[in-house]
């Protein structure tokens, strides 16, 4: 049962690695985003279909990484990868920070106090526009686009660049959700009090179910940033901190392919529609409230649910 | 009788803002002992042994549990302790198979080893009778079973102290006679707290026996004794 969650996740890799020489470039372009943001979306399901702590506020956490990133490139010249090991440590420490202040809270406490710290972070964003280009935000130089010798602005190297992130991401969490602590997680999503009388530690687990969920999520802002080359306030903005808990349900949260899932449907959805009618938006809205009422767990969680049992 | 206390409360007193549900109890209990505590509704049963499980925080007094003042720690440490704890309302993981909350109890001391596990789980489905259940979601099983459950979530902690509180509320007869078996079988390793209505349960399984009444204990004794105490027929067995 637990090898065939691995067995499915590197099939579905080795799927779009495939994919990219079948599809035209311009879904090329758009699949390599989707991967990017589906490692933002199974940051924000780890915290969310995992742990079962509904978070309005991780824009922050993606903007995290994306700034972290952006501005140590561009301000101080740093190169792609100090920028990168730079972003990840700042997520790090941003992501504890906001989990000792946001843990005294649960609940909708929890979700107005995450979306509360989120608009501080895009406010403050707004505020240095001077150095973070605000609305408008900033491009990122050449220099910031080369990792490894691999120039990202190469379609090529944009899509397996992505893919690569997006397997490493995958891939850890497989193994992840099986360990002691992954279903100790779990644990706490169904029962809080009954984890913590069973001996677990709850306030450390959830502490850093938020860790993990924060830097991954900083991981997508920062990479985001590097393989497509800008960073602006738009990402901080509350829309970015919806759009994953969006994905994740319409995917099926708390499985492992399930933002992934949710990812492709929404873009695609988007870009379909849009290709009929200017007013697209009804249609994404008509299928989304189809899908909560014949799929409330997800794509993935009604396959889970009908078919197969064994999916994590 | 010289006896090793286990677990052990000094003064103990929980207020409820103006209430008074415990009142300064003294309570020792012997190593390897199977204690039942009765006592009518709302006498502080449940209130005393969530103190004694981390739950609720006392308002004065002290428990010591193995040589340890425990008073001030969260429960979950005082669960790595060795307390194992079963809820008066059951509390399972509804949506888990049964497989995976017992393995949920199993792992917490055995985080490296899978096979043990699974093993173990084996081990304590089969003693509580579950095991062809092993694989259903919990929600899917009876009232009865999901108590069932909850026991062998409390065994699969492997306690060297098991604080069941009403484990055979609501349970039929064939599965209470299960109940005091596996309780039995217990007896020697685990020192049991067993809060308890059924006085049949209570009088052929407990070793000793606390009553307690308006948050105080009103006797302690064998069940022979506590059968032929007045105080404790006046307030709650009833005369016959």
């Amino acid at each position: 049962m637990k090898e065939k969650n691995l067995i499915l996740n590197i099939g579905v890799v080795l799927l779009l690695a495939l994919l990219f020489f079948f599809v035209s470039d311009y879904h090329d372009g758009i699949i390599a985003r989707i991967l990017i943001l589906a490692i933002f979306a199974m940051g924000y399901n780890l915290l969310f279909g995992y742990t079962g702590m509904l978070s309005l506020g991780h824009a922050m956490f993606f903007a995290t990484g994306m700034y972290g990133y952006g501005l140590s490139v561009e301000l101080w010249n740093f190169t792609a990868l100090e920028g990168l090991v730079f972003s990840l440590l700042v997520s790090l420490l941003f992501s504890m920070g906001i989990g000792i202040l946001t843990l005294r809270t649960k609940g909708v406490a929890f979700m107005i106090v995450t979306l509360m710290f989120s608009q501080v972070f895009y406010l403050v964003v707004l505020l240095f526009s001077e150095y973070t280009g605000g609305d408008e935000g900033f491009v990122i130089s050449p220099q910031g686009r080369t990792l490894f010798g691999l120039n990202f602005v190469d379609p090529t190297n944009k899509y397996f660049a992505s893919l690569f992130l997006f397997a490493l991401v995958l891939l850890s969490l497989t193994l992840f959700v099986r360990t002691r602590t992954g279903k100790c997680f779990v644990a706490i999503r169904e029962n809080e009090q009954r984890a913590e009388m069973l001996g677990y530690d709850v306030w450390t687990h959830k502490f850093l179910a938020i860790i993990i969920s924060g830097v991954i999520s900083g991981l997508g802002g920062a990479t985001y940033t590097l393989i497509f080359g800008y960073a602006g306030a738009a990402f901080a903005e509350v829309h970015y901190s919806i759009l994953p808990l969006l994905w994740v349900l319409l995917g099926g949260a708390g499985t492992l392919v399930g933002p992934l899932i949710g990812t492709v449907f929404a873009f695609y959805l988007i870009d379909i529609s849009s290709g009929f009618t200017s007013a697209y938006l009804l249609i994404v809205g008509l299928v989304i409230v189809l899908l909560t009422l014949f799929a409330p767990q997800g794509l993935a969680g009604e396959i889970k649910r009908k078919v197969a049992p064994w999916l994590l | 009788m010289v006896t090793i206390s286990h677990l052990s409360t000094k003064g103990l007193v929980k207020n409820f803002g103006g209430i008074k549900a415990i009142k300064d109890v003294d309570f020792d209990l012997p190593k390897g002992q199977i204690r039942a505590l009765i006592g009518p509704n709302g006498a502080g049963k449940s209130t005393f042994v969530g103190m004694i499980s981390g739950r609720i925080a006392p308002s004065q007094g002290k428990i010591f549990f193995a040589d340890q003042n425990i008073t001030n720690l969260p429960a979950h440490k005082r669960i790595c302790l060795g307390i194992a704890y079963t809820f008066q309302i059951t509390s399972v993981f509804s949506r888990l198979t049964v497989h995976e909350n017992v393995a949920l109890a199993v792992r917490r001391n055995r985080q490296f080893n899978r096979t043990e596990v699974e093993e173990q789980v084996c081990n304590i489905l089969t003693k509580v009778g579950l095991l062809n259940r092993s694989s259903s979601e919990v929600r899917e099983l009876s009232y009865g079973h999901q108590r069932l459950l909850e026991i062998a979530m409390g065994l699969g902690q492997e306690p060297s102290l098991f604080i069941l509180d009403e484990p055979t509320q609501g349970l039929a007869e064939s599965e209470i006679l299960a109940f005091s078996s596996i309780l039995k079988s217990m007896s020697g390793n685990t020192t049991v707290l067993l809060i308890e209505h059924n006085m049949d349960i209570v009088m052929a399984t407990a070793e000793y026996i606390t009553v307690m009444n308006f948050g105080q204990i009103l006797a302690e004794g064998t069940p022979s004794e506590i059968r032929s105490n007045e105080a404790v027929q006046l307030a709650y067995l009833g005369k016959t």
